[in-house]
């Protein structure tokens, strides 16, 4: 999963966040969630699962080592 | 008076487990402010969500989705599962990398080595500070009214203490000065340790709590069928003609405020307590779902009190109220109160305790030429946070004496300042041509757009730009625009300074 998928997924899930269709939807989903909040609790588990495919396929192995490596630098705590 | 007493156990508990992680405490200056960067992934979860949880996501949502229906959720909750978890990755992991290699230990030691300026640190120091204000107000108060709303009297029945108040209740100044002594009392006792302790025991408690309360109250109204259909039709859809509702443009710039995480800086502080990189991801993939355990529960208790409750019911105590209204046990109220209260404490000690690291850090020993001991260090910190906490304290009695608080929009607030300050961060970590003099501009163009509008709404109230656009996604490009402008009319850092950073 390279970066430019990653981001189109993103801005997907940003457009899928708008949920127009729903907005004057009064039904009830298992007959207590009112539709529009039922979406969105699903849209949080989404959000969860395409988070995960990141951390699996796009995980910045790279900067962990850098974080470990010795620096010449001086130190920025003071 | 049980419920009362079942809360006193709930805090005494919390203070044993600060003792026990007392036990843990290192004695170095390091050790207080990040943990020694040991945390592994669960604590880390627990501490980053408990501490992005507080009286807003219990108390504000639910009485946001009282005044406001159930686009609350929308509103803050499933766009921070995106958000939140996006800013963990992209600049959490990267600024725990930089902290991790060059010893930092607060957001304002990687601005001024980023940018070369010692005094970028002397402005942006204050703002922060005076960001993160309204954040802890919103503690205080949120806990206050819950336990005055929990211990008041309600209809025949008197009060907890009726010889005490005039309504009985545990008067809100008490319950303020008792959350912040206790939270003091465990941030005395280990520093970001015991705050990752004290948080990931707290962040169970609410969770479960919440769950709790809201199993009882849909069994009291008969059922979740029962009590959606108790609650008001304007509050089950998003629409604002003849509803609630949020209008459109509200809704998608409500989008920049869950951007605040990026810059909060307790967060920052507790980024560097992981043990390594690896440690975030169970944060990053947990967080939205944590989000959508907590949010879910008390949007749609909020929207069941529409049907209890009369509309013009303070929004800080709808929680409180629903829950001893309905729920007649008294253990199980005070079960319940714990766990808000445990919401609130577990963003309370971070906060806090940063406040304490940056003074410490990047005011005391910055350029300072007196050797300081790990001893004299930390008494530093705790001096800070003394004063910080006892200010808190005299405007949360202030906000308190108020007829009405607003959690949720108080909040915001806080949420909308840092969310503006992100430019500043992303391009720091990502934008080698960004420079001190467009840092400048975008901390200046915030803060003064940020005060702007913040007097306009009547210093904590509601506020909308025209076109219903929220202050939050304005000041963001006005931030941006700047740092963009100020960064290309100005020369790039030196080449010292980006092999450093980028090399």
């Amino acid at each position: 999963m390279n970066k430019p998928v990653i981001l189109i997924i993103f801005l997907v899930l940003v457009v899928l966040h708008q949920d127009f269709w729903n907005w004057d939807n009064a039904s009830l989903v298992f007959g207590f969630m009112p539709v529009g909040l039922f979406y969105h609790a699903c849209y949080s588990l989404v959000a969860a699962l395409f988070w995960g495919l990141v951390m699996k396929f796009a995980w910045p192995t790279e900067l962990e080592e850098w974080a470990e490596g010795n620096s010449n630098d001086e130190e920025g705590a003071e | 008076m049980t419920t009362v007493i079942v809360i006193a156990i709930y805090l005494g508990l919390l203070l044993g487990l600060a003792l026990f992680s007392k036990t843990l405490f290192r004695g170095t200056s390091k050790d207080y402010f990040v943990a020694s960067h040991s945390i592994g992934p669960f604590m880390l979860l627990m501490s980053v969500f408990g501490t992005t949880m507080t009286a807003f996501a219990l108390v504000g949502s639910t009485g946001k989705a009282f005044s406001s229906g159930i686009g609350t959720y929308g509103l803050m909750a499933s766009s921070s599962g995106l958000i939140h978890a996006a800013c963990f990755l992209l600049i959490g992991i990267k600024l725990w990398a930089i902290g991790k290699r060059y010893g930092y230990v607060t957001q304002i030691q990687y601005f001024r080595a980023r940018f070369e300026s010692s005094k970028f640190g002397y402005l942006l120091f204050p703002i922060l500070v005076l960001l993160v204000v309204p954040y802890l107000l919103i503690g205080v108060v949120g806990a206050a009214k819950t336990i005055e709303g929990v211990t008041k009297a309600k209809g025949p029945n008197p009060g907890v203490f009726p010889e005490w108040t005039a309504n009985g209740a545990i008067p809100p100044w008490f319950t303020g000065l008792v959350i912040c002594i206790v939270v003091l009392t465990y941030i005395f006792a280990g520093g970001s340790r015991a705050a990752a302790w004290a948080n990931t025991f707290q962040t169970i408690v609410f969770m479960v709590m919440g769950v709790l309360a809201f199993y009882l109250i849909s069994d009291k109204l008969g059922g979740v069928g029962a009590a959606i259909e108790q609650a008001k039709d304007t509050h089950k859809v998003r629409t604002v003609d003849g509803h609630v509702g949020v209008p459109p443009m509200t809704f998608l710039t409500y989008m920049f405020i869950p951007l605040s995480v990026g810059m909060f800086p307790h967060l920052f502080q507790h980024w560097l307590t992981a043990k390594s990189a690896k440690s975030f991801k169970l944060t990053v993939v947990a967080h939205p779902i944590c989000i959508a355990i907590v949010w879910v529960p008390c949007v749609l208790i909020g929207i069941w009190a529409t049907g209890q409750l009369p509309a013009g019911t303070n929004p800080a105590i709808v929680l409180s109220i629903t829950v001893s209204k309905l729920i007649s046990d008294p253990i199980i109220v005070g079960l319940v109160m714990a766990g808000i209260l445990a919401a609130i404490m577990s963003s309370l000690d971070s906060q806090f305790l940063c406040l304490g690291t940056m003074f410490t850090n990047d005011i005391v020993l910055h350029n300072s030429k007196k050797k300081f001991t790990d001893r004299q260090i930390i008494l530093m910190a705790r001096g800070f946070i003394v004063l910080i906490v006892l200010l808190i304290y005299l405007i949360a009695l202030y906000e308190l004496s108020k007829e009405k608080q607003y959690i949720f929009s108080l909040a915001v607030w806080s949420f909308s300042g840092f969310a503006a300050l992100t430019p500043l961060i992303i391009a720091a970590l990502y934008w080698k041509r960004a420079t001190l003099t467009g840092a400048y501009a975008c901390v200046i163009s915030v803060f003064v757009s940020w005060i702007t509008f913040f007097a306009m709404s009547g210093f904590g109230g509601e506020y909308l730009l025209p076109g219903k656009i929220v202050p939050a996604a304005a000041m963001w490009f006005i931030g941006a625009t700047a740092m963009i402008v100020g960064s290309l009319l100005s020369p790039p850092p030196s080449e010292k300074t980006l092999n450093k950073f980028f090399g």
